[in-house]
């Protein structure tokens, strides 16, 4: 006999200690066992967590990875981002809806499969991939895609996939990994691909007090990896100094911009330098507990992590009295994130490790006096981790050798796109476009996104400019088009990202982004006025002044930054109104209906 | 020890205790912040945006920012007028709002602040969203067509009434206002007389059986604009 759902919420809630901060993994089980989260579930989950059932609802409709309807045994997540499209994601998905036999959207009617479209993975270097259920498949063909199904219909496991496939290299091909994913590291610097032996740089953090790791973070100019660029140290002042019994390092793992993935191949190769960098983190600012908080995209790295951490358990890196220093006690969980862009944010990451709804906070108070929980946290990204592990492995001043004035140390860039060697660099702070381009072989480039979609597009007369805070600063991302790519199809992109992510808590962001987008498909059409820029420029201007977190903040930087570097392809696609016709009034649109009514057919050519 | 924090508001030197958001210190000293998700007694929210001022230069949402010695607050300048003027036309079409058919009609806050910056329609195109309508419970009807997302009810029912009857479902524009049964409010222990009610600025949570009680033409925003009480209106100013 199966156990009840009721049953089964029980179980698990009280293995979470019915911790209302644990709700998001007890609905991620829930979602794991039952492919989604019935009402049925919904009521016990409220019970067994004492939580308000409309509190329960609100987080699973909140997530994209967990659903309050019945999906398929197998769920084939294909990535929608730029760079799937531009290599094909199209006819991947038709030759997916072929074999399977269902649209987007939907679950076939044995209740096997589950078709839909899902933003960036986090594997723009090896586009069109896809999830299917945990497991990554990459450099997608139509070919590839039947293949999957079948091998998915005779077995019902996604490992088989990968199987057929074969493995990525390096510790892709970890018995605890083994996945389709290949790191593609081009360019490996010193500082993060460089040579480690786990515990240096933490034996030498300990051997000073917390006061002089933070002085040496500072000296070092390390600023913050995860695209803000705050001072790290800063940070760690400013969380220590906090009034709280408890305090908290998060190590924010989420990667979700679009089109970077230089975290992923850091926690594939390198996990021991972002953990060990946490580790000293947690000593400058006096923390107990940590958390990796990793994107659900990257489950498929759980066990791998889990072992990592286990390992330095056994080694006394974790623990108590970590390496011999008497009472030094630290140690970190993981915890899954599940499909929400917006969690990336270190308050709405907050949060989600709360166990709500991945709704960004109010600020004041800031998370390092009130964060997780309402104690002092620190957020940093896992770049940034690493890099303070090598500062306090060989010092400051051989950080900050490279880098620019206000920039200092190294910089690893996802790049995608148009170009020859798509993957990930380490490049010195205040790099110039140009040279990024040679580096990757994208000697015919027209267009770069620097940043991801909350980033800068840049046209050929900017390609002199500099990769540092500032100038062009980015978290990682580097997407590069040819002249045969449409700028206004990348904007128009950008925002179904933006519309899809937005959490929807703020009048600008929810509604902004879908009016800046419809602007943006009318001037497509054909039917924008010369007026439709200063219109889309005041409306960018809104809802970049007005929303409540960086996503809307920064949502309307494709369509400012294009309206400045590209003004041309928006002049080139609008038209003065004649004859008393305005290009904007849809006729065929209009007449849909009466038509559809009347049985008529379109009088004049659609142009 | 010196309770009162000195702050400039467009100009003018006034006053606040610590812990008072802008928006508040500035109604203390007769200076009206226009908003909407805020109300008297509850936990702020900002969500809406409309009492997005600017605070040395930095925009910040003066119902959540509180005072500091020393800011700079930029609160009712044109510029801010255009924001405000563009956020209430974001949440006309954001919703479907018939005012004329509307019971909330002349007490309704959003319609009071449309006219109050002479707003007569909307420049952004309909979004006409699909909205469901929830009529199961005995005295309260539910319009999710008129719901601004300002979470006033969900707040009012958690803090004031000690129920959790509302809370959200869904993100981003599917958002939605939701409620604590699996569907219809008629399963929850929503009651008519619930704080959560009462301070819906719009008229999606409205009593039911008393439709007009009181004629339009004579409800409050017909009679004087809103923010009135603290600030009368100067002379509208044309787009
Ligand atoms: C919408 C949004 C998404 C973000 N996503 C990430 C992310 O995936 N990873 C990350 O490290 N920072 C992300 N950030 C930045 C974080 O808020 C925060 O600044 C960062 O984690 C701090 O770490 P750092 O100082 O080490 O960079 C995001 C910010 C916003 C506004
Ligand atoms: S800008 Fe507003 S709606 Fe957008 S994600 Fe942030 S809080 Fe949510
Ligand atoms: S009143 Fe301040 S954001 Fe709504």
């Amino acid at each position: 006999m199966g156990e009840s759902v009721g049953d089964f919420v029980r179980r698990v809630s009280h293995e979470l200690g019915r911790n209302r901060s644990r709700l998001l993994e007890l609905a991620r089980a829930v979602q794991e066992r039952y492919r989604y989260v019935s009402p049925e579930a919904m009521d016990a989950m409220a019970r067994s967590m004492g939580v308000p059932r409309v509190e329960v609802e609100g987080l699973v409709s909140f997530y994209a990875f967990l659903s309050d309807r019945p999906q398929g045994r197998i769920v084939i997540r294909l990535s929608d981002n730029v760079i799937d499209e531009m290599k094909g994601a199209a006819r991947v998905g038709a030759a997916f809806q072929e074999a399977l036999g269902i649209g987007f959207g939907q679950t076939t009617a044995d209740g096997l499969f589950t078709l839909e479209w899902t933003p960036c993975i986090g594997m723009s270097d090896q586009a069109p991939a896809a999830l299917i259920n945990h497991v990554v498949a990459t450099q997608l063909s139509s070919d590839s895609a039947r293949r999957i199904v079948e091998i998915l219909r005779q077995d019902g496991s996604p490992e088989k996939v990968v199987r057929a496939f074969g493995f990525g290299d390096g510790n892709n091909g970890h018995d605890l990994v083994r996945a389709m994913v290949h790191n593609n590291i081009r360019q490996p610097g010193r500082v993060i691909f460089g040579h480690m032996a786990p515990g240096e740089a933490l034996s030498k953090a300990l051997a000073m007090s917390p006061v002089e790791v933070i002085r040496d973070v500072k000296t070092a100019r390390l600023r913050g990896r995860g695209g803000a660029g705050f001072p790290t140290g800063m940070k760690w002042d400013f969380t220590r100094a906090a009034e709280g019994q408890r305090r908290y390092v998060i190590c924010n793992a989420d990667e979700g911009e679009p089109g970077t993935f230089k975290d992923r191949v850091i926690l594939t190769e390198r996990p021991d330098l972002m953990i060990e960098g946490m580790t000293i983190a947690a000593y400058a600012v006096g923390a107990e507990m940590g958390i990796i908080y990793l994107r659900a995209e990257y489950a498929y790295l759980r066990a791998f992590l889990e072992h990592v951490l286990e390992g330095r358990r056994r080694q006394g890196l974790l623990g108590r009295d970590i390496a011999g220093k008497k009472g030094f006690h630290f140690d970190i969980r993981i915890q899954l994130g599940a499909g929400a862009y917006v969690c990336g944010e270190e308050t709405a990451l907050i949060s989600s490790c709360e166990g709500d709804r991945g709704d960004p906070k109010d600020r004041p108070p800031f998370p390092t006096d009130k964060g997780l929980l309402s104690h002092p946290t620190t957020v940093n990204n896992v770049e940034t981790l690493c890099c303070v592990a090598r500062i306090l492995e060989h010092g400051p001043g051989w950080f900050s050798e490279e880098g620019s004035s206000q920039s200092a140390g190294p910089k690893l860039l996802s790049i995608s796109g148009d170009c020859a060697r798509p993957g990930v660099y380490e490049v010195p702070f205040g790099i110039t476009l140009a040279e990024v381009l040679r580096l990757c072989g994208a000697e015919d480039a027209a267009a770069v996104q620097v940043g991801g979609p909350s980033g800068q597009m840049v046209g050929r007369e900017g390609f002199g400019r500099r990769i540092c805070y500032e100038d062009l600063s980015t978290g990682g991302a580097v997407m590069v088009f040819d002249g045969s790519r449409d700028v206004l199809w990348i904007v128009n992109k950008f925002l179904d990202f933006f519309i899809e992510e937005s959490c929807g808590y703020c009048t600008p962001c929810r509604v902004g982004n879908v009016l800046m987008r419809e602007r943006v498909q009318r001037i497509r059409a054909g039917r924008g006025e010369p007026s439709d820029l200063d219109y889309l420029r005041r409306l960018a201007q809104t809802v970049k002044t007005a929303s409540r977190c960086g996503l809307g903040q920064t949502s309307p930087n494709p369509v400012l930054t294009t309206l400045d570097n590209f003004r041309g392809v928006y002049q080139s696609r609008v038209q003065q109104p004649t004859d008393g016709r305005r290009p904007a009034f849809d006729l065929e649109a209009a007449l849909v209906e009466a038509r559809a009514a009347t049985g008529a057919r379109p009088a004049v050519t659609p142009g | 020890m010196n309770n009162t924090i000195n702050l400039v508001v467009d100009g003018r030197p006034i006053q606040g205790r610590p812990g008072q958001s802008i928006l508040e210190a500035a109604q203390a000293a007769g200076i009206w912040i226009p908003r909407l998700c805020y109300s008297k007694g509850l936990v702020p929210h900002g969500s809406c945006r409309l009492c997005t001022v600017y605070v040395n230069g930095r925009p910040q949402s003066a119902c959540t920012q509180p005072v500091a010695e020393g800011m700079f607050v930029e609160a009712n300048s044109q510029r801010l007028l255009e924001l405000r003027r563009d956020l209430v036309e974001m949440l006309l079409i954001d919703g479907n709002h018939f005012c004329m058919f509307c019971e909330k009609s002349g007490s309704c806050e959003l319609q009071a602040l449309a006219y109050r910056f002479g707003i007569t329609a909307p420049r952004y195109p309909y979004l006409w969203p699909q909205r469901e309508l929830d009529a199961s419970h005995p005295d309260i009807f539910i319009d999710r067509n008129r719901c601004i997302l300002c979470a006033r009810c969900v707040r009012a029912s958690r803090d004031v009434d000690g129920k959790h009857v509302f809370g959200f479902y869904g993100r981003g524009p599917g958002k939605r206002v939701a409620v604590n049964a699996h569907v219809r409010l008629a399963d929850t222990d929503a009651a008519v007389t619930d704080k959560a009610l009462e301070v819906c600025p719009v008229g999606a949570l409205v009593p039911k059986h008393q439709g007009f009680t009181v004629p339009i033409g004579q409800r409050p925003f017909d009679q004087r604009p809103i923010g009135s009480d603290t600030q009368p209106e100067k002379a509208p100013k044309t787009r």
